[in-house]
């Protein structure tokens, strides 16, 4: 009996090791192990068996199941093994091949700019203030101290809708200063921007139809210190720490100190080149301390309170950032033009 | 505003180099655009004597000279000017100079004769007759046919530049309007004394007089229009003789930008460049009776002013006239009837005061726009004009070009009153926020002119655009330094800044649109009455009542749009025009209805539009059914709109959110898109920004995660073709009986196979309760009466 068992374990244990496919091991299983299997077939002679002998043939017999059952296990899982392999191999894919991206729109590059401009003042505690664009010249111009003959009140310069130059399409952001110092209560931080209208022909640096922005902060105490330190915070945020500044003295009916303000020109340092014409330096904006008469118009005492203002053109800030060369670009809406922002 | 700084010296002297002449002038509120150094062109172009000159042998008009350079050896120069002569002192181009426009002159062979160079004309060198009136117009620039030259006995191998003079540097000022004053040279020499802590030297005009004659008698001045004319002041100078003026004052013109004429014209433009008071000098013999009448112009009067042209004239134009007729046209040009010719004997200087805004209503009307009139739109100093016609007489005398008469006729209409303010320094330190000190700021006022006696601050006549404390402030703070200004952080009361709901939904809607992938455009809110006959809206529409601007840049941005359809359809077929293989566009832009009070309702529409393979009617309506999704509108609908004649009938949709309408959307009609040449589909959609923010649903409430598992039932039903999925749906909603959780739609099919005029739609139901396990019986239960209504209501029959 001990040969018997000796010749099914080697028998099955050489099966085993051909077996190609886990149903085989099944088989195999069923034929050497199962309740007809041929080691079942020589256990049930055991009987025939000497007290003596049956304990070391059963000792014998179960180590040649347990040991078949295991090379059973190890061999599936080598089988297994191996056809996880041949699976994984064959499911491979072309990584170079373009995945499947979903477009995404892009957002017009004047936008962009003005959106980061709004973020800023809203995280300085203003208010975005909307209005309307078709506008009275009186608040247009006779409430911001620009009287009847100024030059930029002429049909050469503005649109109007009546031939007694009453109402227009504003010129400029600023009579919303006006609108705020009428609606809201002081202390007054606002940011207003939004489509102005002036008689230019289209060429590569004109177009009857911009934007601007304009902020205003009406308090008591306010300084032209305060103008300058704020806009000096502005330009760090959007042009970069330690981005340097110079204001220079201008003249705006509605302001009075006024200034514009450059930065230095980020292409050459300062030292000139054709970027900033040779001045090393970059207009960006125009700003002033809000003229006395402009405050008392609107019924704000100027002996209390004091406020500045600014107004900058969006589209030459969104063409210095994105260095578009023609402002026709911005109006013409190529989507090739779009989708590069 | 162009400015000698040879000229400018002689008020005060600024040794700066040019840079930093333009930044200190800048900073201080004299903006410079730009330094031209003359001659910069110009260079290894030197004075040369003609030693020997031939006849080339080779050529029937060229010259072989030598010329002495100033060298150890003379240089052969080929030239073939025909007024050279042996012993001429001429400007010579050597090999490697560089002459006005990029010219560029090296050695060469003519006609197998070396030249090392070239002889030059003045016109070589940049120049005009008007600058060299005594030499010849052309050929060779023979220097010592000019007095001037020959008295500087130049020498061979002088640079030219330097022989010539032509070396000033001119710097070119950007003025602000309020600011006329600095349109002068003593203006800007004022700001660049102050600039510089140096002192400013004025000169007082002497004029000696005694000319033949008497003002009185010769001369009368009546001004009927004195609310136009503040103040006229005129002098007159007998016997005159002209003549080129000299050639300091040419240079000086030039220098200037202002063309040499003849001695007497060349005095007026010296004094209106010095003092900024735009002069004008008549012949007198032109001047009918004696009498200058400064009057209004008659309505269609004529007049032909110096440039050659007739100008026609309304009451609104101030001229100068004499009993007869008008002579000039006040303040803004001179009549031809009585310009300064060569035998002009008797002249009249006129130094006037004109009302700024009619002379700039005046030149605007003509469209001729002077260096005069634009002196005087913007207000010049009554005080002026006195000095300045004085400085014009004192000028004649010095170059001997004619006899002053004594006396002056000034009729002052307008006698003006000197402005005095309070100097408050606090005041001003606190809105600089600086700590200037008293004296400080009475030294800057002092030096710009202004009369300071203790705080009692006297504003000079030159500026009156200083009115208030403000206004000295920014005198203070110029000259104390912009950037000399401390910087501070924002003080005082916190304000809550931040976004209205409005504009957050704004925000949110773009960042919809463009992850849905369509890009933002911007264009224009006006637009061509035409463009509404390109959407095919109906004469009677209302939506054909615009604002329409009175001075539109042209017809095709005239009126404001009532519908931003015309904008997006322009841009798609722009896009489609580039050979743009798709679009996907949006904009949230303005419309514009008039109001009664002639001012306008500005409601925001936001607009979708694309064009692309594949795409259809869903494409858009998938978009819009996320964008509502995205703001939790409800009761969203869609309904069949076949009458906007924009849009194709069969493919296009007013949207609904409860009740209330949002827009349309659907395919442009093919006429339509015909009229913009596109014979693609396009797409677009027009939704109302105000609905939209009213349609916005309220914050998600959270609902508990169903504990039970959900049955699914397809169906399909066989209806007639005209009836709508969206009638199904409706019918299928409302006949549940609260089990039923969703409807779709699956599968629509129009085979052969059917009845005619019959389709089949088929529907996917999901049925749950909440507090158990639906048995199959439930949802069967369920199912048979959403088809026995579909039934009743449709004859739908189940497939």
């Amino acid at each position: 009996m001990k040969e018997q068992l000796e010749k099914i374990k080697q028998e099955a244990l050489a099966a085993l090791a051909a077996a190609k496919e886990s149903s085989d091991l099944e088989t195999l299983r069923v034929k050497y192990l199962g309740k007809k299997g041929e080691l079942t077939a020589v256990l049930k002679q055991m009987g025939k068996l000497s007290a003596e002998e049956r304990p070391v043939i059963g000792q014998l017999a179960n180590d040649v199941r347990e040991r078949l059952t295991a090379e059973i296990e190890a061999q599936k899982a080598k089988l297994e093994q191996v056809k996880l392999e041949a699976r994984l191999k064959a499911e491979a894919v072309d990584v170079t091949i373009p995945g499947r991206e979903k477009k995404l729109g892009h957002r017009h590059p004047m936008y962009i700019a003005l959106e980061e401009i709004k973020d800023i003042f809203v995280g300085m505690g203003f208010t975005i203030l909307d209005g309307p664009e078709v506008e009275l010249a009186y608040y247009n111009f006779d409430r911001l101290n620009a009287e009847e003959g100024h030059p930029s009140r002429d049909w050469s310069d503005t649109f109007y809708f009546d031939q007694d130059s009453r109402v227009m399409l504003r010129s400029q952001t600023s009579p919303m200063q006006v609108h705020a110092m009428e609606t809201k209560p002081l202390p007054i931080r606002i940011l207003a921007p939004g489509r102005v209208y002036r008689k230019d022909e289209v060429d590569a640096t004109h177009s009857p139809m911009f934007h601007q922005v304009e902020g205003m902060v009406i308090d008591k105490n306010v300084t032209m210190a305060d103008l300058k330190g704020t806009l000096n915070a502005v330009m760090e945020q959007l042009y970069g720490e330690g981005t340097k500044t110079r204001f220079r003295p201008h003249h705006f009916p509605f302001t009075e100190p006024s200034c514009e303000m450059d930065v230095q020109c980020h292409k050459c340092g300062g030292v000139g080149c054709p970027t900033c014409k040779g001045e090393g330096w970059i207009e960006v904006l125009g700003a002033g301390m809000i003229h006395p008469k402009v405050l008392e118009m609107s019924g704000i005492d100027p002996e209390e309170y004091s406020g500045w203002a600014f107004g900058m053109g969006l589209e030459r800030m969104a063409m210095r950032r994105f260095k578009i060369s023609d402002l026709r670009l911005i109006f013409e809406n190529d989507v090739r033009f779009l989708e590069q922002f | 505003m162009l400015l000698s700084r040879r000229w400018l010296n002689e008020f005060v002297p600024v040794d700066a180099g040019d840079h930093d002449f333009a930044e200190d002038m800048t900073l201080s509120g004299s903006k410079v655009e730009v330094t031209e150094v003359e001659g910069e062109e110009i260079s290894n172009v030197v004075v040369g004597r003609v030693t020997e000159i031939k006849r080339h042998e080779n050529s029937d008009h060229m010259w072989i000279c030598q010329v002495d350079v100033g060298k150890e050896e003379q240089v052969q120069i080929v030239t073939g000017a025909q007024n050279v002569s042996q012993g001429d002192l001429v400007p010579v181009a050597l090999h490697n100079s560089t002459l006005p426009g990029g010219i560029h002159i090296k050695k060469g062979k003519l006609r197998g004769e070396v030249s090392n160079g070239m002889l030059c004309s003045y016109k070589e060198l940049g120049m005009t007759d008007n600058d060299w009136p005594h030499s010849i117009v052309d050929g060779i620039f023979l220097l010592e046919s000019d007095p001037d030259l020959k008295a500087k006995n130049l020498k061979p191998g002088d640079d030219i530049r330097e022989a010539l003079d032509l070396n000033d540097h001119v710097v070119e000022f950007e003025i602000t309007p309020n600011r006329p004053d600095c349109l002068s040279v003593i203006g800007l020499a004022r700001e660049a004394a102050v600039t510089y802590g140096k002192p400013l030297t004025l000169h007082e005009p002497v004029v000696k007089g005694g000319g033949p004659g008497n003002l009185a008698d010769l001369l009368d001045v009546e001004t009927p229009a004195q609310d136009l004319c503040p103040r006229y002041t005129a002098r007159m100078v007998r016997n005159v003789k002209i003549g080129p003026s000299p050639k300091w004052m040419r240079e000086r013109l030039r220098a200037s930008g202002v063309r040499p004429i003849n001695n007497i014209v060349d005095i007026t433009n010296y004094v209106m460049l010095e003092y900024g008071q735009p002069m004008h000098a008549f012949d007198y013999r032109y001047v009918k009776g004696g009498k200058i009448i400064v009057r209004r112009a008659e309505e269609g009067e004529e007049l032909t002013t110096l440039d050659g042209n007739v100008r026609k004239l309304t009451h609104d134009h101030l001229v100068i006239a004499d009993e007869t007729r008008a002579v000039g046209l006040a303040g803004i040009m001179g009549g031809e009837n009585s310009e300064i010719v060569d035998d002009t004997v008797d002249v009249v200087f006129e130094s006037a005061n004109f009302n700024g805004t009619c002379i700039r209503k005046g030149a605007l009307a003509l469209g001729m726009r002077t260096e005069a009139s634009a002196k005087f739109e913007k207000g010049l100093d009554i005080l002026n004009t006195l000095p300045a016609v004085n400085r014009a007489c004192e000028l004649v005398e010095m170059l001997g070009a004619g006899e002053v008469l004594d006396g002056v006729i000034d009729i002052l209409n307008f006698v003006p009153q000197p402005k005095t303010l309070k100097l408050r320094p606090e005041k001003i330190n606190a809105l600089l926020g600086t700590d200037i000190d008293a004296p400080e700021m009475c030294r800057i006022l002092t030096d710009l002119g202004f009369g300071v006696d203790g705080d009692d601050i006297t504003v000079p006549s030159w500026r009156g655009d200083v009115e208030h404390y403000s206004d000295l402030a920014e005198e203070v703070a110029r000259f104390f330094g912009y950037n000399q200004i401390p910087t501070t952080a924002m003080r005082g009361v916190t304000t809550q800044g931040g976004y209205s709901r409005e504009q957050v939904l704004e925000r949110d809607l773009g960042a919809i649109c463009r992850s849905l992938g369509y890009d933002e455009i911007i264009t224009y809110s006006f637009i061509s009455p035409t463009y509404y006959d390109k959407i095919r809206l109906p004469e009677d529409s209302p939506l054909r009542k615009s604002l329409r601007i009175c001075n539109p840049l042209g017809e095709d941005t005239s009126i404001m749009r009532t519908t931003v359809l015309p904008s997006m359809l322009e841009i798609l077929t722009r896009n489609y025009n580039f050979r743009n293989k798709s679009a996907y566009l949006y904009e949230l832009g303005r419309t514009y209805f008039e109001k009664e009070d002639g001012m306008a309702d500005e409601p925001k529409i936001l607009s979708l539009g694309l064009y692309g393979p594949d795409e259809s009617f869903f494409t858009l309506k998938g978009a819009v059914e996320t964008i509502l999704d995205s703001i939790r509108a409800e009761n969203v609908t869609f309904q069949a709109e076949n009458e906007n004649p924009s849009y194709h009938p069969g493919r296009c949709a007013r949207v609904y959110a409860n009740g209330q309408e949002l827009g349309v959307l659907g395919q442009i009609h093919p006429l339509v898109a015909a009229n913009y040449g596109v014979d693609t589909e396009l797409f677009c959609a027009e939704l109302r920004f105000d609905v939209l923010f009213a349609a916005r649903g309220a914050d998600p409430e959270y609902v508990p995660l169903p504990k039970f598992p959900a049955v699914t039932r397809d169906i399909a039903v066989l209806v007639d073709t005209a009836i709508t999925v969206g009638q199904l749906e409706a019918c299928i909603q409302s006949a549940a009986k609260g089990l039923l959780r969703d409807v779709t739609l699956f599968d629509i099919y129009n085979g052969a196979n059917l009845p005619a005029g019959k389709k089949s739609v088929a529907f996917n139901l999901v049925l749950r309760a909440d507090d158990r396990s639906l048995t199959a019986q439930e949802a069967d239960d369920e199912v048979k009466l959403i088809l026995a209504a579909l039934e009743k209501d449709f004859g739908a029959v189940l497939r």
